[in-house]
């Protein structure tokens, strides 16, 4: 297969350049590239081109980033479900709950474990491998210290006498953490799974490193994404209205 | 020799692999039974298991449709059968309210869901999305995977929820004679009643609705999982050449269904956790206060605030673009059917494109035409209206470009062209009185009554069965290697083309006079004589029975579809690689196709999906991995080298 083509017009494989080390072929963005064109000069030549083994650096990006467009609709969904249920006349059942104090703190520890898991994608390129293994060590002690503050700030609620049935803010609260926590574990599995390769590399050369990077990359956009999101989340919870 | 793989399946590859000295397959052909055939991480196999699924749900979806006929029809009418199934749902084999409502629910349920959703996308998306762009697998293998067992769950909790427990929380117990009748909440489970009716002790609103609510979350997350696969495979899996203008059509209704299904689905997954948790845990997201139990007592004092128009909302966000999710496939598949076999390029390939995009786009605009009635404020309906209007630009787009497509065409009128020429039909038939029922003015007056289950029945039921109908016709040779038989193929379409404008036809009418939809019967014994409760509906008795008769007979008909479909599997002429003549990927390779597609080779793609009848070309269609002759001279798979096509003919740039 002779592809002497240049990449169509690829966003899609940002990271591609990477790969040209043991890639004789020029990736082009992904496959077939984004763009409608046809790759080869007059539009005749066939356009992307690519490595046929099932698996291209682009593919794990653009799963994140698709996946991450559906957790975004979900916790869009209950947010205006949030916006609209405390929007609603009638009864005053409505109890704005007070802060529990462990959100602060878990909130202080997830954007502390943005920065340290990009620290260790930073590692990764610079290609220290220890320092590296460190920063996503960090990073999974902050996710688990994460998880930690937020059942304890669920203990606090229930000392308080809050549950989830108690009114329709402690309800939103129950849920909408727990949904992001669920949803952080995820990203815990994940990076445990990336400590566990960044030890023991599944494939040496330059296609494992390059297949390493792209996994670290995702979990790493995946990991800022449930930082974000619980950010979004805490002002939702306690500054709207 | 090869590596393991990390981060998908560990499965070592063969010599399959240097045999071709090609590059290394992601997975090796299985050898075990249960590997290939069960557990198989091949998307053929998952797209079959897909239509296998999808073939066993909607018998039991038709089935339930002729038993809601027949008590809609002849109401005291017993049948034994019945009776030794649900003791409780049919007493004396006469069919209760509550089991009508039951059959209402599951039969919506099961077809919107495990029919029109399934079969289309995750069945034909699944064999052909990869073939079509010159993919061996999706992306995600294992994810496939994944989401096709998910989607067995999910189905497997459905078919529980009819069967399991009791009238309360989540009674498992299993009583064998099956006494109760399954959820009574229609299959857009409105709250209240899907949300308390289970303290009311309402039949089939206990377990079974909290079945019924945890098998729609289990399919909401086997749909992700399948629509992220989707999309990532064709945005990065594409055979060189093969770029977004010249794939299938096919291919870019999977691509859009699937960008609905991935924006619809987490809604209606927030609004199933919410709805169980009022169930189930006292919270009131959807359940107003001051509601009283059955007996009068302030049994339910424990809910305040709650709002069910806001079930509704979130309901109708997924709800409509999953209608569109239903019958985006069968767009597809009949655009490539109708050029293939009109021997025409797909007329304005790129407005289709577009208009499929549109109608992705609006479709998550217009959820509130769902609603008029629920209080919506004339302002909001007024501008839901006009959205909603505006979808049939794109739709007429469409169809004039179906038309555009066959005018002038020498017409093959195999039976998948039958069935696609059909869905044309079904499709303007149906989405006609979209218009109608898209302006509030008439939709107040219209609402709930049976011109609704007349229209979507026709626009997004009917016509997606014909679309897949169509599909099954036109891909079975290349799936199983063997032909269908054309004779029976056409003998089913007449019939069953016939048989459902029969069948929803006059229910337009019934819904004109004022027939309310969702009651299990019209008529009650007065002194010993059956007499209409609704005098304004003694009109409707002869168009009530005939529409009961041809559904009866369309659905014996179909008989002939799963016999043909069966028998041809084993009995069937042995299919050519390229059958019906068609110019894409899928009838480049062998047939059945082998494990990894394309037998080791990866095609080149030089031209556009439909370029049938090229001036010039020694045949009346051009494969899309033939080369120009100022192309790179690469000869890959298929149809061998056709020279002297010129300049010009290169597709739809």
């Amino acid at each position: 297969m002779d592809t002497t083509v240049t990449s169509s017009s690829g966003t899609v494989g940002r990271a591609d350049k990477t790969l040209d080390a043991f890639n004789a072929r020029p990736l082009g963005g992904g496959r077939g590239g984004l763009g409608d064109g046809p790759g080869g000069p007059n539009g005749k030549g066939p356009g992307g081109g690519g490595q046929r083994d099932g698996w291209t650096p682009g593919s794990y990006r653009i799963g994140v980033l698709v996946g991450l467009a559906s957790i975004t609709m979900m916790f869009s969904a209950l947010a205006s479900a949030y916006i609209v249920r405390s929007g609603l006349p009638g009864p005053n059942d409505w109890q704005q709950t007070t802060i529990p104090s462990f959100l602060w703190v878990s909130t202080a520890v997830i954007v502390a474990s943005s920065f340290t898991v990009a620290f260790a994608l930073k590692s990764l390129k610079g290609k220290n491998d220890a320092a590296f293994r460190r920063w996503l060590g960090a990073t999974l002690v902050l996710g688990l210290a994460f998880i930690s503050s937020q059942l304890l700030a669920w203990k606090q609620l229930v000392a308080q006498g809050l549950y989830l049935a108690s009114n329709p803010h402690s309800s939103f609260l129950y849920v909408l953490t727990g949904l992001h926590g669920i949803h952080l574990l995820g990203g815990i599995g994940g990076l445990s799974y990336l400590i566990f390769r960044a030890w023991r590399r599944a494939e040496v050369g330059a296609r494992g490193e390059a297949k390493l990077k792209a996994f670290a990359d995702v979990v790493a956009i995946y990991w800022h994404f449930m930082d974000g999101l619980w950010v979004f989340l805490f002002l939702l919870l306690f500054l709207w209205r | 020799m090869a590596e393991v793989e990390t981060l998908g399946h560990e499965e070592t590859h063969d010599e399959h692999d240097e045999a071709h000295g090609g590059p290394i397959h992601h997975h090796g052909p299985p050898t075990g039974f249960i590997r290939k055939y069960i557990f198989s991480i091949d998307h053929k196999v998952i797209g079959i298991q897909y239509l296998l699924l999808a073939l066993f749900s909607v018998f039991i979806g038709l089935v339930m449709s002729v038993l809601m006929r027949i008590k809609l029809t002849w109401p005291g009418t017993s049948i034994t059968l019945l009776e030794t199934l649900f003791p409780q749902g049919a007493p004396g084999g006469v069919m209760t309210p509550e089991f009508y409502l039951s059959l209402v629910t599951m039969h919506g349920t099961i077809m919107v869901f495990f029919v029109l959703t399934t079969a289309p996308q995750g069945g034909f998306g699944n064999y052909f999305l990869p073939i079509q762009i010159g993919a061996e697998d999706m992306a995600f293998p294992v994810l496939n995977m994944l989401s096709f067992w998910v989607t067995f769950v999910g189905l497997v909790v459905l078919v529980l929820a009819i069967f399991a427990g009791g009238n309360q929380g989540w009674d498992l117990t299993p009583n064998l004679g099956f006494p109760v009748v399954g959820p009574t909440g229609g299959w857009t489970g409105y709250p209240t009643l899907s949300a308390i009716g289970d303290k009311l002790n309402v039949p089939g609103q206990g377990t079974g609705m909290n079945l019924w609510i945890t098998s729609i979350a289990i399919f909401c997350i086997a749909s992700l999982l399948g629509a992220l696969n989707f999309i990532t495979t064709l945005l990065n899996m594409r055979a060189p050449g093969m770029s977004l203008m010249r794939m299938p059509l096919t291919c870019w209704a999977w691509f859009t269904t699937a960008i609905l299904a991935l924006l619809s689905f987490p809604v209606l997954l927030a609004a199933g956790v919410l709805l169980l948790l009022d169930r189930n845990a006292g919270t009131s997201f959807f359940v107003p206060g001051g509601l009283s139990g059955g007996s009068g007592t302030e049994l339910l004092k424990n809910y305040d605030g709650g709002s069910p128009i806001l079930w509704q909302h979130l309901f109708w966000f997924f709800g409509h673009p999953e209608v569109y999710i239903a019958i985006l496939p069968g767009m597809g598949a009949t655009s490539h059917i109708l050029s293939t076999f009109a021997r025409k390029p797909v007329f304005g390939y790129r407005a289709m494109v577009f208009a499929l995009f549109a109608i992705g786009l609006l479709g998550f605009f217009v959820w509130g035409h769902h609603m008029f009635l629920s209080g919506m404020s004339p302002y909001t309906g007024m501008a839901f209206s006009v959205l909603t209007l505006s979808i049939g630009v794109p739709s007429a787009i469409k169809t004039f470009n179906w038309l555009g497509t066959l005018w002038g065409g020498r017409i093959r009128f195999t039976t998948p062209m039958l069935f696609a020429v059909g869905f044309v039909s079904l499709f303007v038939a149906g989405g006609i009185t979209g218009l109608i029922l898209g302006q509030t003015s008439l939709d107040l007056a219209m609402h709930d009554t049976y011109i609704v289950p007349a229209h979507f029945h026709l626009v997004m039921g009917v016509a997606a069965i014909f679309g897949m109908f169509a599909g099954v016709y036109f891909w079975f040779p290349k799936m199983f290697g063997r032909m269908m038989s054309e004779t029976l193929g056409k003998i089913h379409f007449w019939p069953t083309m016939i048989g459902v404008y029969a069948i929803f036809i006059p229910m337009h009418a019934m819904g004109i006079v004022g027939m309310p939809r969702r009651y299990s019967q019209f008529t009650e014994i007065v002194n010993g004589k059956e007499e209409h409760i609704y005098k304004f509906l003694t009109s409707t008795d002869p168009l009530v029975i005939f529409v009961t008769i041809s559904a009866i007979v369309t659905a014996i008909v179909q008989v002939l579809f799963f016999f043909n479909f069966f028998w041809s599997i084993f009995k069937g002429k042995k299919a050519s690689d390229n059958p019906w003549e068609a110019t894409t990927l899928e009838w480049v390779t062998a047939t059945p196709p082998p494990h990894d597609n394309f037998g080791g080779k990866i095609p080149t793609v030089y031209r556009g999906a439909y370029e049938f009848s090229v001036p010039g070309a020694p045949d009346d269609y051009v494969m899309q991995t033939t080369p120009d002759e100022t192309g790179p001279n690469v000869v890959t798979a298929g149809h061998g080298t056709i020279k002297g096509n010129g300049d010009g003919h290169n597709g739809h740039k």
